[in-house]
């Protein structure tokens, strides 16, 4: 059917948000996604094609999903015992959710905090994923033009779900890695000030524990300092802890919501936190997401809202049934971790003996990669160069981290869970074969430096705007 | 005696709150966990009478100012909270302030005292929620029979899928969608869009077409919901295009006219229009004439037009749905300003599992929805569960035709009931309730008369139907009951107990 324009026929009006770029595809980071759909690897069909590392999805448990879905059929209201729950949910379109919807996921939740805190499931409210979760928790909190400090290099995606339809503004506070890109207390005064200053109004701080795209868990003492900054100054924090069972390493993972009780001036009023079940579950599809406040005001608001993003009845009940058996959601936080650091690990080691260094990550579904020594300049154009000589030559696409608004040259997020071991070695022999020839050979870097962006070897990495998708290949906007 | 007092509660609850005037009569003890207020300039104050207050609260601190003194109550079980509440957005508050509107009022109600024939014979019996229990034993049926088609289980559905719907699920709404909106029409899934549910595929659109403070016209009386679809979190405005009884709440281009000339006039910038067809809550189809001037309308005024077509497949009556696309489909301009919403919850009876769309021919309106879907966006499950069952061309086909039968069944029946008692309906073709003219029972012809009489129908004779003003009908004394939730034999209890109001009506004259 032939589709128009609005400049052609039909209205010729449009919105603002639909017209502005405030969706944020038009950002390299979405480039490479474009250059593995074009040509995705598959380690019979097409050897040579492009390995995603750009897309942070949990693969690497899902037959513990799949056993237990398939050894509980009353789950699932598609067999012969789960059937008989259907009628009971295929109208329930309330937007308090099941209430065994949401006591599953509050004891979930308190689980993987080590049941060191109690979650209260009338606290729960709803959302299309953290993506639904994130953008509600703003148009509660702030108003057009209002500001959230964000630590960054952070997930690129907020620039689109905080702020695109919220009018919202992101203040980053740039972090470095002389001190492991750990956000300090000054950084964080002083944007804060800065922003004062200038006349925009603060609404909060996003903080990612554990950190996207570093990999890394904010400790304790930093926890308290941040918590104790935002309630003094009567501003919100966000917690996105959408990575928490991620950990697999120390120190054990530590929640906003266990540091509350031991900062006296908390005010339990402006901390929020935020979750799903796409990256520690491995469940994206499901589009599960929590929006979790200590504010009432913001959950009765939050879930008014979220007739716009409620959750299938269908997946309330499966998630609800396997959230509450307590053997599975055992051995899955025991398991799931493991596979995480030994995957990781592979990595970390293989690079480390060519000679890669990564920052010391001990969660997430990434590393943070440290690639400046391959920068003969130390300058964002010279990253993205060398980026595209990684996803055009190495065939690997991983994302850069001028995407996340990292402030240093270099620096590239690797995402390692979402493929088998077969394409792990692949990805790591590829990546140690461009180590070796980038050290031997002068020709290479020369030809490296000449490439421009968009010259004739990169035609691929050149289109803005995205192409049907293959069946296989990841949606081009996900969480990442 | 007679002292005056005012209850301020100086930190933020849960629950419902009501406005109330000052009382001169000590309230409660007991009902003091019903208050709560917003902030200091905007004390939400209660009314002691209130019997509606029943979601859960905590208060934690009430200050009485009761003539000269002043009392502290503290409440038990107190979470601790700071004393000044932290601030929700201005665009929150609203929001975040309780809905009297009867048609929420309505369902809060039911929720809490849901009418069963043996379970909870004395509790309110639900015509408030325009779901379709029809016919899901036929839904059930299927899924009996095809446990391994949709089965979970292998396969990467349960990873990242496009946000606007995975490619097999478009065809297969495409599909279902050519058959529900009309037969000849063939929809290709590049122009289809899927979101959880019609709800926010409506608020995409008007994020997509309409600026903060632009306006959309809307035919009256209308759907409640739309008031929180287009303009909560969009900025948008409604205006409100007043139907008439007497030309049976049909649209009329005039009507239309006048309402944009008038915004014009107070400088607001009218974006498009919104109808929905089959109508909710009247129940009756715009004709083919009608549509093509509506057309013709937005193409002279250079707006964008959203029909709204979710109940298509709830044709009950001798009539024919025109969709909007088969006026497109006749015309070869144009095609970029009309934009449909449907969905699954009315038509195949699965609201609770979030099924919507967005059909469009502009292809800027589908680039931006499509961004848009990844905050509303269909579980894959419950695509994986759909796809066999829409491409299930018999089953589809004895589905929508056993719904139109037991639909016109049960409608008749309804009708019927409300003919024995001499209640006037507006008789529909379409949608999944009945349009009742009660305007006999009230005491007085107006706003108030009529939620007079709502509140007797909820709380006396303890039915919940939605009033013409939550759906803003200019005429007072229209109640939307829809009858796809009640069993057949609770028709007649519908019936006594509006029988029973009645009654309590005349009397009182």
């Amino acid at each position: 059917m032939v589709g128009c324009s609005s400049d052609g026929d039909g209205s010729k009006v449009l919105s603002k948000i639909a017209m502005n770029g405030g969706h944020g595809e038009d950002s390299p980071y979405f480039e490479g996604w474009k250059a593995y759909d074009n040509n995705p690897f598959h380690p019979t069909q097409n050897p040579n094609g492009v390995i995603q590392m750009g897309l942070s999805e949990n693969q690497l448990c899902f037959d513990l999903i799949e056993d237990w879905i398939k050894n509980n059929p009353k789950a699932s209201i598609c067999t012969a015992d789960g059937v008989e729950n259907f009628r009971n949910i295929t109208n329930f379109q309330d937007y308090h959710g099941l209430p065994e919807f949401r006591q599953a996921l509050a004891k979930f939740m308190a689980r993987i905090r080590g049941n060191r805190v109690e979650f209260d499931a009338d606290r729960i409210v709803m959302s299309s994923g953290c993506t639904g979760a994130s953008e509600t928790l703003m148009f509660c909190l702030a108003d057009p033009g209002d500001a959230f400090l964000v630590p960054s290099p952070y997930y690129p995606a907020f620039n689109r779900d905080l702020r695109w339809r919220t009018g919202v503004q992101l203040i980053p506070i740039s972090c470095h890695s002389s001190n492991n890109f750990q956000l300090t207390l000054s950084d964080l005064e002083s944007a804060y000030s800065k922003a004062i200053e200038s006349g925009v109004k603060v609404k909060g701080l996003i903080l990612t524990n554990p950190s996207n795209p570093l990999g890394t868990t904010s400790d304790v003492d930093t926890l308290k300092a941040l918590l104790e900054f935002t309630s003094r100054r009567k501003i919100h924090i966000v917690c996105d802890e959408i990575y928490s069972a991620t950990v697999f390493a120390p120190p054990v993972f530590t929640s906003i919501s266990e540091v509350m009780r031991e900062v006296e001036c908390c005010d339990p009023c402006f901390v929020h936190f935020i979750y799903s079940l796409s990256k520690d579950l491995g469940l994206p599809g499901f589009r599960v997401g929590v929006l979790y406040s200590y504010n009432d005001a913001v959950v009765s608001t939050a879930r008014k809202m979220s007739s716009f993003g409620l959750v299938s009845s269908q997946t309330q009940l499966l998630v609800a049934s396997m959230l509450s058996d307590g053997d599975f959601v055992e051995r899955f936080l025991g398991e799931s971790p493991r596979r995480l650091r030994d995957r990781h690990r592979k990595f970390v080691e293989v690079l480390g003996r060519v000679g890669i260094g990564c920052l010391k990550g001990n969660a997430g579904l990434f590393f943070w990669m440290d690639f400046r020594k391959f920068l003969e300049e130390e300058t964002f154009e010279e990253e993205m160069r060398l980026w595209r000589v990684i996803v055009h030559d190495i065939r690997l696409n991983v994302s850069p981290g001028s995407s996340f608004g990292c402030a240093e040259p270099g620096f590239f997020r690797v995402c390692f869970a979402n493929m088998d071991e077969v394409t792990a070695d692949v990805a790591l022999g590829r990546i140690g074969a461009f180590v070796t020839r980038w050290h031997g050979d002068k020709n290479l870097r020369l030809s490296f430096k000449s490439l421009k962006s968009g010259d004739e070897n990169n035609n691929s990495l050149s289109m803005t705007s995205p192409h049907v998708m293959s069946p296989r290949s990841p949606v081009v906007i996900a969480r990442n | 005696m007679g002292c005056f007092f005012c209850w301020i509660v100086v930190s933020f609850q849960r629950g419902i709150a009501r406005e109330i005037e000052a009382q001169n009569k000590w309230a409660q003890r007991v009902e003091m966990s019903y208050f709560f207020v917003l902030s200091a300039d905007d004390a939400l104050l209660r009314s002691p009478s209130s019997s509606r207050t029943r979601t859960s609260m905590r208060p934690t601190l009430a200050l009485q100012v009761r003539g000269g003194g002043l009392g502290l109550l503290m409440c038990s079980h107190l979470p601790r909270k700071s004393v000044v509440p932290a601030p929700l957005s201005r665009r929150a508050v609203p929001i975040y302030r309780p809905n009297h509107s009867p048609y929420y009022v309505g369902l809060d109600r039911v929720r809490e005292d849901p009418y069963d024939r043996v379970a909870n014979p004395h509790g309110v019996i639900q015509l408030g929620l325009s779901d379709n229990k029809l016919c899901l034993d036929l839904i059930e049926d299927w899924m009996s029979k095809h446990f391994e088609s949709s089965a979970i289980g292998g396969g990467d559905f349960a990873m990242y899928q496009p946000f606007d719907g995975m490619p097999e699920m478009k065809l297969a709404m495409a599909g279902f969608m050519s058959k529900v909106l009309g037969g000849t029409l063939s929809f290709d899934p590049s122009n289809v869009v899927l979101t959880a549910g019609a709800t926010p595929a409506i608020e995409i659109l008007c994020f997509c077409l309409a600026d903060h403070g632009n306006a959309f016209l809307v035919p009256t009386p209308y759907y409640p919901g739309f008031d929180r679809d287009m303009t909560w979190r969009t900025g948008v405005e409604v205006i409100p295009v007043h139907c008439r009884s007497a030309d049976s709440f049909t649209l009329s281009i005039t009507a239309l006219d006048q309402a944009f000339d008038q915004a014009m006039k107070k400088g607001l910038k009218v974006s498009g229009v919104l109808i929905s067809n089959p109508s909710n809550p009247v129940g009756n189809l715009l004709s083919r004439d009608m549509l093509c001037n509506l057309l013709e309308f937005a193409r002279e005024k250079n707006i964008h037009i959203i029909s709204d077509e979710i109940f298509a497949g709830s044709v009950h009556g001798d009539a024919e749905f025109v969709s909007m696309l088969e006026i497109l489909d006749l015309v070869e301009y144009d095609k970029g300003r009309v934009h449909v919403v449907y969905g699954l919850s009315k038509d195949l009876s699965v609201a609770g599992f979030r099924v919507g769309a967005i059909h469009s021919y502009n292809e800027d309106v589908l680039a931006a929805s499509k961004k848009l879907t990844r905050f509303s966006s269909i579980s894959s499950l419950t695509q994986r569960l759909l796809v066999p069952m829409l491409t299930d061309s018999g089953f589809i086909n004895t589905f929508l035709g056993t719904n139109r039968d037991r639909s016109r069944e049960t409608y008749k029946l309804f009708v019927e009931g409300l003919e024995q008692l001499g209640v006037n309906y507006l008789d529909s073709v379409a949608g999944s309730y009945c349009w009742v003219d009660m305007g006999g029972f009230m005491s007085s012809y107006s706003e108030k008369g009529e939620l007079e009489l709502w509140e007797k129908l909820l709380e006396v004779s303890k039915v919940n139907a939605t009033p013409g003003s939550a759906c803003h009908c200019a005429e007072p004394g229209w109640f939307r009951c829809c009858f796809t939730t009640i069993l057949k034999d609770d028709i007649p209890v519908v019936m006594d107990r509006i029988n029973k109001v009645a009654k309590l009506c005349k009397h009182a004259r």
